[in-house]
């Protein structure tokens, strides 16, 4: 499908859904957190949009919000599509988890709550992946202080 | 804890045991936590971070031109890949025009650093099923490729070839009398291989039928690579995303459908002479030319947010930056192709045994810097 279809496609499926294509190879749609899980189920459900393949899943801290981008394709009909969500709680970040829509998921669910602390509801088994449980703080946030092992110029 | 009755004598119950940091078919710090029944796998749980280093962190403080340095030492098998994955994105991120003569000897090279990537997974594969010789075989023929890449960059492994805009140098001389040469040589020597190792039945009967993944599973897990094709899964992106010279090369995917161990070791055995007919029909043609535009010497992206793939010899690795128009990127994100292919692990080993599981962790041909980023 072409940008556009997938736009007014997706777009009838919820009235709160932001897309943008500015500065971005990908079409880019910003979903509130708490329609997120059922628009990801349709998006790899659905025949048309059929996104099966979840290549990338990044977390981001865009200062004021926390957020995670999904980068997804579709193996059938090679069009992808970024998705973003976001929350402005950064004391208690919660998200849904998608581990059950796409396996991928699960892994990198546990490296972006080590890295930034975002908590998936119903993750199977949501702990520190990389760093040591008693680890303080979550390194990748942008207000993150290390005075011993970072280096800043 | 889960007793059950053998028969009225004996009694088998789970335990956990670990197999590494330190244990050899892990070809590094990874750790696995195994819970087993008898041999009998029931959970393989991987800890991991023994070697993190944090390059992310490191990028949003660094130049463009400093980041390449930091990506070979993820994978460092596919070292010039890395490379030429975060250039890709730069140079695409600026709009540059790159010189035809820099995207071929960037395929030649990628070409002949996959080889050289299966090669001495090829040895150790062999190696980790109990076949020794093939660690000397796998690394007699690695050696000549890394002889090349050190007379073309004076590096063997972490390369630092490729800079945004080109290379860093121009070809030796003797660079394609050399490629010719381990061509001529390689082609003599793989079917070699199939002798040693492929058709050996012992070997056989230790892949085949071992840690099986389905279709749905490896596009769900994200599998991709190797192990992906292995399992029927179309996903080459130098077939659906090319980039660099692979857009006028012809060239085979690999594909099996079985998706077990041994299907996942001949995919990889394919890919060698896939490669060598990449390299084949690049190697007469190398057009004449600059190496390397000049760029900037503080590159700033524009605004914005970029994403390239490229096919390592693990599988597919994405750079995803997201620029604010500094000279850092205000984040950078490697999608690495081990990371998402260890995920699979636990789904395809239970309900195997512990061998099973090294000649299984074998083929995902796992490098640990490259999970641990």
């Amino acid at each position: 499908m072409t940008n556009q279809s997938l736009q007014e496609l997706i777009g009838s499926w919820s009235p709160n859904l932001e897309f943008n294509e500015e500065g971005s190879q990908y079409l880019n749609v910003s979903v509130p957190p708490e329609e997120l899980h059922a628009i990801m189920l349709n998006l790899k459900q659905n025949e048309q949009t059929s996104l099966d393949y979840l290549f990338c899943l990044s977390g981001v801290d865009w200062g004021e919000e926390l957020g995670v981008v999904y980068h997804l394709e579709s193996t059938e009909f090679r069009h992808s599509l970024v998705v973003k969500t976001q929350t402005s709680d950064r004391e208690n970040p919660i998200l849904d988890s998608v581990y059950d829509i796409w396996a991928t998921a699960e892994f990198h669910e546990r490296e972006v709550f080590d890295f930034f602390g975002i908590r998936f509801s119903n993750h199977p088994n949501l702990k520190r992946l990389f760093l040591t449980d008693e680890w303080e703080g979550f390194p990748l946030r942008k207000d993150y202080e290390d005075n011993i092992n970072m280096i800043i110029k | 804890m889960e007793t059950t009755t053998l028969n009225s004598n004996f009694k088998s119950e789970e335990y956990f045991i670990n197999m590494g940091p330190q244990h050899p078919a892990t070809h590094g710090v990874l750790r696995l936590l195994l819970t087993i029944d008898g041999e009998i796998i029931k959970k393989v749980e991987p800890d991991l971070g023994y070697i993190h280093r944090s390059i992310e962190k490191m990028c949003e403080r660094d130049s463009y031109q400093q980041i390449v340095h930091l990506t070979d030492r993820m994978d460092y098998l596919s070292a010039n890949i890395n490379n030429e994955a975060v250039c890709l994105t730069v140079e695409n991120a600026l709009q540059l025009e790159i010189p035809d003569r820099v995207k071929v000897i960037r395929t030649i090279i990628g070409e002949l650093t996959r080889i050289s990537s299966h090669c001495l997974w090829w040895g150790v594969m062999g190696m980790d099923v109990g076949a020794l010789t093939t660690y000397f075989y796998g690394f007699r023929d690695r050696e000549l490729l890394n002889d090349i890449f050190e007379e073309t960059c004076g590096a063997r492994l972490t390369m630092n070839y490729n800079v945004p805009g080109g290379l860093m140098f121009d070809i030796h001389p003797n660079f394609v009398k050399r490629v010719k040469d381990f061509i001529a040589h390689f082609k003599t020597k793989l079917p070699e291989y199939d002798r040693l190792l492929t058709d050996n039945i012992i070997f056989q009967k230790r892949t085949k039928g071992v840690g099986i993944l389905s279709k749905e599973d490896a596009i769900s897990f994200g599998a991709s690579g190797p192990v992906g094709r292995a399992s029927g899964y179309s996903c080459d992106v130098r077939k659906h995303h090319p980039y660099s010279a692979l857009d006028k090369v012809t060239f085979n995917e690999a594909l099996k459908t079985e998706g077990d161990t041994f299907a996942r070791y001949s995919v990889r055995i394919q890919e060698m002479w896939e490669s060598l007919s990449i390299v084949e029909q690049l190697i007469d043609n190398i057009p004449e030319g600059e190496h390397r535009v000049t760029t900037k010497a503080v590159i700033k992206l524009p605004k914005g947010e970029f994403y390239q793939k490229v096919e390592t010899a693990r599988g597919e690795l994405g750079v995803y930056i997201i620029s604010t128009g500094t000279k850092s990127p205000y984040r950078l994100k490697f999608r690495s192709p081990g990371f998402s292919n260890l995920s699979l692990l636990n789904h395809i080993a239970v309900g195997g045994k512990i061998g099973d599981l090294v000649a299984t962790m074998a083929t995902l041909d796992l490098v640990i810097p490259d999970i641990d980023r």
